[in-house]
């Protein structure tokens, strides 16, 4: 049956129909919708995970015993996820264990660009990479079988491109795959020095005859259309490159790339004049068509970073683009994203973002916003993690400098239990006199709300057990801990100022649900009439001072006609932050229901 | 002959459940469709847009700058910051519908009222008053499913059976209040 997939869905299927048993996932763009998705299968076991390491270590300890496992990420989730990865790279699988990454050429929604394929080189995998949804079902099917031949765990690298886009997948059956036995067997899978020093060995072999298997593979594909120029691309680009060159070059399109074929990769240039190698990111490609001898245009001719969209190809290639309209720019406004209205984050930013002499260590979520205006409020962000101790070590290079600073540290709840955790301990351990706020909107708000170990329930929303992150904060031995309502200015007030008055650490924990969460039983109750409430203007008292925009909030807007502020009642859920800013005139009043 | 159809709109809007029932329309109807969607932090109150492209044989998913056939804009303000990815001889289909950019929230910028006619001295354009549509219809959401209606008027594709599109896609309780949308947006060119 034909079906209309995105690559991310499509990956799913494939999946589904090659009898994976168990897929775990932390959230992150693009790979989201991967376990999303596969929620809805109910042959498969489907689990969030708290980070990307642990998630592949689940599916790792299923594949040991039998199952057909598989873990998906976003590309920096990779990084989290390496250390297991390159050790069962050595011991190789029971059940077929493949990983996704899902790579962000052009960071639509990611801190960095990194290239995964470099992971499958470094670690010694096989690789696949699909160019369309039909090539991710097909692919994600194959790559199973592939990692039980071998026995090697197997990568699927797509990107935002594949992942996000639809297109149509010719949908089969799924097929239950009889679980492999499980033997104890310590030569395989301990990876003490003495035992390791083999399976190193094997890696090798393994990679030679995987070398043999990928110019057989299915997935590399010579179309022969007799010129003399030859595109050489894997994944989206090959798609990108047709959409260009059309009939008039001969196309190399590799969707098996780690090994690369060597072999199909010689006799695809040894005919031709002109070699592109289009391929976005890194030369990998590239590299290794240089070292078979051969010169193709590359990085010489097209960007490292960013997407190779057919645009892109064109103004490298021949300088130019499609015509188009030529129009006023001056007028558009730019649109950045911002915080919603009624996002708990705000109070906190407001509040932070008028502090002098304080430092403040972002983290990601949907709170790296405090950044921009109105708050300017975040000074760097890294990584996962990485808000508490960098904060830290932050705090530690003021009192070295003796530079009277302090530093305010911000994670999320679902970044808490993803690394914060670990970043909390060192702080705690180390003592440091930071401030180090949790923002608890009660879900992983930015990747478009998945249930975390702090919400009560699993990701087929059954109840789960709840792991309170205060109680969590006590026994790792904190001692100045407060837990508050964002929405209460001046507590939030009070409760910075009694943290920066300490010299040992602090924790402070907003609790309030993202503003779009669909809210459980458990939030009902905890947070009565939460979102009923709306607020208006007085227009009478209002004298267009423009204090309550200060809040940054979408659902306000200064009228310059009538020099008065409005608030948009549908996209007002009644946080009350603008009321409490517009404490002099009292104009925003909560409307009479 | 492939054609491209550029949806865009402010994240929270609906262009992907606009873009999502017009693909699934089109590949019924038996041609090859692609469509294009970015997701995540630009969703917060950002420019968003859905590409879709369909034809025999459809290559890459993504329209890129003079490269589209149609451009359908959710909202006025994104129809100029897309209108260099229409092709010169294009067509724009915009809603009358504004949502302030934060730099106008902050009462820094304000939002030009003139660039419907900053659009029509350069492109064909169709305005529709989805917005009010679909408030006098009791649900500001289904705004995206009226604009579908109009798309589908505008793209001579009425005889697909969208009806039973809609109703397949969206959840059963506004299956009946999208219909109507659906017939209002073909009423309204």
């Amino acid at each position: 049956m034909k079906k209309l997939l995105t690559g991310n869905e499509a990956l799913v299927q494939g999946a589904w129909e090659a009898g994976v048993n168990f897929a775990s996932a932390y959230p992150g763009t693009p790979s989201t919708e991967i376990l999303e998705n596969m929620i809805e299968r109910k042959e498969v076991k489907s689990e969030w995970a708290p980070n990307e390491k642990v998630a592949l270590e689940a599916a790792i300890g299923a594949s040991i015993v039998g199952l057909r496992s598989m873990a998906s990420m976003k590309h920096v989730g990779l990084n989290v996820a390496a250390d297991p990865l390159f050790t069962y790279a050595y011991t190789g699988v029971n059940g077929g264990l493949v990983i996704i990454s899902a790579d962000e050429p052009g960071q639509h929604s990611s801190q960095n660009e990194q290239d995964n394929r470099n992971y499958a080189k470094a670690a010694k995998i096989p690789m696949l990479e699909p160019a369309s949804s039909q090539e991710a079902k097909d692919m994600m099917k194959a790559a199973f079988t592939i990692s039980e031949t071998f026995d090697t765990p197997v990568l699927v690298r797509v990107t935002t491109r594949i992942c996000h886009s639809k297109g149509i997948v010719e949908c089969g059956e799924r097929t239950e795959i009889e679980f492999s036995d499980y033997k104890k067997d310590v030569k395989k899978y301990i990876t003490v020095p003495a035992i390791a020093k083999e399976l190193r060995k094997k890696v090798e072999e393994r990679m030679n005859a995987l070398g043999d298997y990928s110019g057989e593979s299915p997935f590399n594909l010579i179309y022969n259309n007799g010129k003399k120029v030859g595109v050489i691309s894997s994944g989206i680009c090959y798609f990108y490159a047709r959409e260009v060159f059309g009939n008039e070059a001969n196309y190399l399109k590799l969707g098996f790339t780690n090994p690369l074929p060597d072999k199909m990769i010689a006799d695809f240039c040894k005919d031709l004049d002109t070699i592109y190698v289009l391929e976005e990111n890194d030369p990998y490609i590239e590299e290794r068509v240089k070292m078979l001898g051969y010169i193709p245009h590359g990085n010489d001719t097209f960007p490292p970073y960013g997407e190779l969209t057919p645009d892109v190809i064109r103004r490298s290639l021949y300088k130019e683009e499609m015509p188009t309209i030529d129009y006023d720019k001056s007028k558009v406004i730019s649109r950045p994203p911002t915080l919603c209205a009624g996002c708990p984050h705000r109070g906190i930013f407001y509040d932070l973002g008028k502090r002098k002499n304080v430092l403040v260590a972002g983290d990601i979520g949907c709170y790296t916003l405090g950044f921009a205006d109105p708050y300017n409020a975040m000074d760097f962000n890294i990584c996962m993690g990485a808000g508490f101790s960098a904060g830290h070590g932050a705090q530690i290079g003021f009192d070295i400098k003796k530079e009277n600073k302090r530093v305010v540290s911000v994670l999320g709840d679902s970044t808490f239990f993803h690394t914060g955790i670990n970043s909390l301990i060192e702080v705690l351990y180390n003592q440091s006199r930071t401030v180090n706020l949790i923002l608890d909107n009660r879900i992983t708000g930015m990747t478009g709300h998945q249930e975390n170990p702090g919400t009560g329930r699993h990701a087929d929303l059954s109840e789960a057990p709840f792991m309170d992150i205060e109680a969590i904060v006590k026994a790792l031995g904190a001692k100045n801990v407060r837990t508050i309502d964002p929405n209460d200015l001046a507590l939030v007030k009070d409760t910075i100022d009694w943290a920066l008055g300490l010299d040992e650490p602090s924790v402070i924990i907003t609790r309030w649900p993202c503003a779009l969460k669909k809210l459980s039983q458990q939030d009902k109750e905890e947070f009565k009439d939460v979102f009923t409430e709306k607020y208006e203007v007085d227009a009478d008292l209002c004298i267009g001072c423009k204090i309550c925009l200060k809040a940054g909030c979408p659902a306000l807007s200064y009228e310059p006609i009538s020099k008065k502020t409005v608030i948009d009642r549908t996209q007002c859920v009644g946080c009350g932050v603008c009321a409490q800013l517009c404490k002099k005139q009292k104009a925003i009043v909560k409307e009479v229901m | 002959m492939v054609k491209s159809i550029l949806l865009v709109g402010v994240g929270g809007q609906g262009t992907i459940l606009a873009s999502k029932l017009l693909t699934q329309g089109l590949m019924e109807a038996g041609f090859d469709v692609k469509m294009s969607e970015i997701h995540g932090m630009a969703q917060r109150g950002g420019s968003v847009s859905s590409q879709v492209r369909y034809g025999e044989e459809v290559y890459s998913p993504v329209i890129e700058k003079g490269g589209a056939d149609i451009l359908v804009s959710f909202e006025i303000m994104e129809a100029l910051r897309w209108l260099d990815y229409l092709k010169p001889e294009g067509k724009v289909l915009v809603n009358n519908y504004t949502i302030n950019p934060m730099p106008v929230v902050m009462g820094k910028s304000a939002y030009p009222n003139d660039i419907i006619e900053e659009l029509k001295s350069k492109v064909l354009v169709t305005v529709v008053d989805a917005g009010e549509e679909a408030i006098k219809l009791g649900n500001a959401k289904v705004m995206n499913v009226i604009l579908l209606g109009t798309i589908i008027k505008l793209m001579n594709i009425e005889s697909i059976d969208w009806n039973k599109i809609i109703s397949e896609n969206v959840k059963p309780s506004f299956v009946d209040i999208n219909l109507k949308a659906l017939e209002i947006g073909k009423s309204l060119v």
